[in-house]
């Protein structure tokens, strides 16, 4: 007994308090920022491993960006990935980072549906759908329930049961394989019901984009509430864009 | 000779490489697979001209070489006896040939479909009607699991014949994952594009993988990393181990509900993968491993900040493990729980730690170094029970073995080349290996490139393609109760399976 307790003492402090302003270490890369200096825009384009770029005026779409930071160390000039991981948003437009625009990325909360904010304000259940994820943003998404992230303080939470989730977080391009299974987990799920979108592979399918391998046909059947970018998600990410979906409009 | 033996990361002229009638190929082959230190990391096909090559390679763990050898045949050629009639450890790669080829055998002793890949010649057989194992008895029950499981893990399914609560057979179903990474490594010519494909094979083993990669490809293109390359690849693989280890060990207490150990082997994770973080600006480390050089060299002050974390997380993941180690409820979980006997794992030819908790020495840190381990004496560490509590033991020790390696790498930072020059172009009608003691097993890569050194083929081999099985042979006559700890003592890919 008195073990645990010099074990529970020596863990010292874990929890992020504030998840809202906390700092993350070190270099990641987070949102951009493409500033207005002249560059070969062709070239730049060119260089990105899955077309999230985009010429004159120049762009990225986070949604098909894996935060590979290779534009930013060709062209420094131009792109800067800052640390800034606020980037989930419930519209696909403002996942566009355009040429001279420094402005954060929010959630547009008269596009939340009011059922969202009128249920689910204080508790948020989740059923987790991997369709061809590779593992990463599933591990992150698990990380956000750790005694670091905590985010159970906050009434949300991953369930085992479809019938005991109030809607279905994505992860992975969606492969055909998969396809059928994830349609039936969404309908299994009680009205109201939510969808997101966790990694660039969800969002666009990333690097697999276009693949005869995929099935991305469900998410033409329904509206998405949010999407969180990442290569993988950031809990930091998941946690804050979660909390703007269920508390923004009011 | 009718064989030709290379050394990991090596890479020959693909006509090297010598064609046998598939008789004889056959026999060869199980043949050498009768010495114990001999174990098959890959076997595959590609199409070639108007039929199949077939390329089998043979790792000899104590002469550290691998032996290459290949046969040519016609898929309109009629029913061939198979390599599993005569060792186990075919399994898998003829089911692949079978599934993606139309291959057939007369001997091979169950066809099943693999991973329903979407070039699949038979596309008929589709992975909502797959074949599963039935006994037919009143006494026994099926249950299914997945491809949907309760927590956020990947899909599969788990099909269990019961015995009461008993198991008595367990058929493992995989390819919900299947995305078609191995021709969309061909497919996409950018050495950028490659490498974030490589990175996403499983996301789990990042470093892995993606260093699998680039030996290969650097080695396909005759460039050498400098020491400061070696070393960084060298020591971000054995961080990710550490961090994979960690959080496993976590998620075993998660799985029998000891919640201290479940909460601090968790939070100990958190600043190795913040690490990460911090070197390369990812958690898990996409972005670091590249072609030909890094954009984030490790430098004394990362080395500096690497020492301290390393001095406050050893005590402190001690403590927690021994704590753990001391209960007697923890224990009557783990011990004699999921049991793979050296026999069992020997005839699948399991590797990583599914070997090595079995009584088999097999780490290619040991018998086909790569990077930093050409010259770091790495002494494997075997348990013998092949029980959860060995697969859990392991873990520990491997962390603190790589946390000492880590240590004596620091001691020395090499400083940066002036100037390297970058990779060239692959060499022309050739074929390469590369070999990665990833933190499950071995990871096995191959190419073979055309005559204008554009790839032809690429192959993808994740340790867990061999241990899946291991985990359908460690849960018989277990109780049904026990099988989320075997399965989680396991941690196999299915993405990793399935590409």
């Amino acid at each position: 007994m008195l073990d645990n307790f010099k074990i529970l003492l020596h863990q010292g402090k874990q929890y992020i308090p504030d998840v809202t302003k906390a700092q993350v270490p070190g270099n990641f890369r987070g949102r951009p920022v493409i500033s207005t200096s002249p560059v070969d825009s062709h070239a730049l384009a060119e260089l990105c491993p899955t077309g999230a770029i985009s010429g004159d005026p120049v762009s990225i779409h986070l949604g098909k960006c894996t935060f590979c930071g290779e534009c930013a160390f060709s062209f420094p000039e131009k792109i800067c990935f800052t640390r800034d991981y606020r980037i989930a948003t419930n519209l696909r437009n403002e996942l566009i980072v355009r040429e001279g625009v420094d402005v954060p990325i929010r959630l547009n909360p008269d596009a939340i549906r009011e059922e969202i904010s009128k249920y689910f304000s204080g508790s948020l259940k989740l059923r987790q759908v991997c369709a061809g994820g590779d593992s990463s943003t599933e591990w992150e998404l698990n990380a956000c329930g750790n005694v670091n992230f905590d985010m159970g303080r906050f009434g949300v939470e991953f369930v085992a049961s479809p019938r005991h989730a109030d809607g279905i977080v994505i992860t992975g391009p969606i492969s055909e394989n998969m396809a059928e299974p994830l349609r039936i987990c969404y309908e299994a799920i009680p009205e109201p019901k939510i969808i997101i979108l966790a990694g660039t592979d969800a969002i666009s399918g990333g690097i697999f984009a276009g693949r005869p391998s995929l099935n991305r046909g469900f998410l033409q059947n329904y509206k998405i509430d949010l999407y969180v970018p990442g290569n993988p998600v950031h809990p930091l990410t998941f946690i804050n864009g979660v909390l703007d979906l269920i508390r923004k409009r009011k | 000779m009718n064989r030709i033996s290379i050394s990991n990361n090596q890479t020959i002229p693909l006509r090297d490489i010598p064609v046998l009638d598939y008789d004889d190929f056959l026999e060869m082959n199980i043949k050498m697979l009768e010495r114990a230190e001999s174990h098959c990391v890959n076997y595959y096909g590609f199409r070639w001209k108007h039929g199949i090559k077939l390329i089998c390679c043979i790792a000899h763990d104590r002469e550290h070489s691998i032996h290459l050898s290949s046969a040519e045949i016609s898929t309109h050629g009629g029913a061939l006896p198979s390599f599993t009639a005569r060792n186990l450890a075919f399994q898998g790669f003829e089911r692949e040939l079978a599934e993606n080829f139309g291959l057939s055998y007369t001997d091979h002793p169950w066809l099943k479909p693999l991973r329903y890949a979407f070039n699949r010649t038979d596309r008929s057989k589709t992975i909502a009607n797959h074949p599963f194992y039935r006994i037919d008895s009143e006494e026994l029950h099926e249950v299914g699991v997945g491809p949907i499981h309760a927590g956020i893990i990947e899909p599969g399914h788990f099909r269990f014949i019961c015995n009461g609560e008993q198991i008595l057979h367990l058929d493992i179903q995989l390819g919900y994952q299947h995305r078609g990474i191995e021709s969309l490594l061909v497919s996409r010519k950018k050495p950028l594009e490659r490498v974030t494909i490589a990175e996403s094979i499983a996301g789990d083993t990042v470093v892995g993988h993606s260093l699998a990669f680039v030996n290969l490809w650097e080695s396909l293109c005759g460039f050498d990393p400098p020491e400061e390359l070696q070393l960084s690849r060298t020591l971000a693989l054995e961080l990710e181990r550490m961090a994979i280890h960690t959080g496993d060990l976590s998620a075993i207490c998660t799985d029998i509900a000891y919640q201290l150990g479940s909460a601090v082997f968790g939070r100990l994770r958190t600043p190795l993968i913040n690490f990460m973080q911090e070197w390369c600006g990812n958690r898990l480390a996409k972005g670091l491993i590249r072609v030909g050089g890094s954009h984030f060299p490790f430098n004394g002050s990362l080395a500096q900040r690497l020492g301290h974390l390393l001095d406050a997380y050893e005590p402190a993941l001690t403590e927690m493990f021994d704590e753990m180690k001391s209960l007697p409820t923890v224990l009557a979980r783990l011990e004699k729980t999921g049991v793979v006997t050296r026999e069992q794992a020997a005839s699948i030819g399991a590797v990583g730690m599914v070997a090595r908790t079995s009584g088999i020495d097999r780490d290619i840190r040991e018998s086909h170094p790569f990077g930093l381990f050409r010259r770091t004496v790495h002494q494997p560490i075997i348990k013998h029970h092949g029980d959860v509590y060995s697969r859990t033991q392991l873990r520990k020790e491997e962390i603190a073995q790589s946390a000492r390696y880590a240590r004596e790498w620091l001691r020395n930072i090499p400083v940066p080349a002036t100037r390297t020059d970058a990779p060239g172009r692959p060499a022309a009608g050739a074929f390469a290996i590369s070999l990665v003691e990833g933190w499950r097993g071995e990871i096995c890569h191959c190419a073979v490139t055309d005559d204008a050194g554009e790839l032809l083929h690429y192959k993808v081999k994740d340790p867990s393609f061999h241990n899946w099985l291991a985990v359908a042979l460690a849960v018989r006559n277990n109780e049904i109760s026990d099988f989320p700890i075997c399965n989680k003592s396991f941690n196999l890919s299915y993405c990793g399976h399935d590409l």
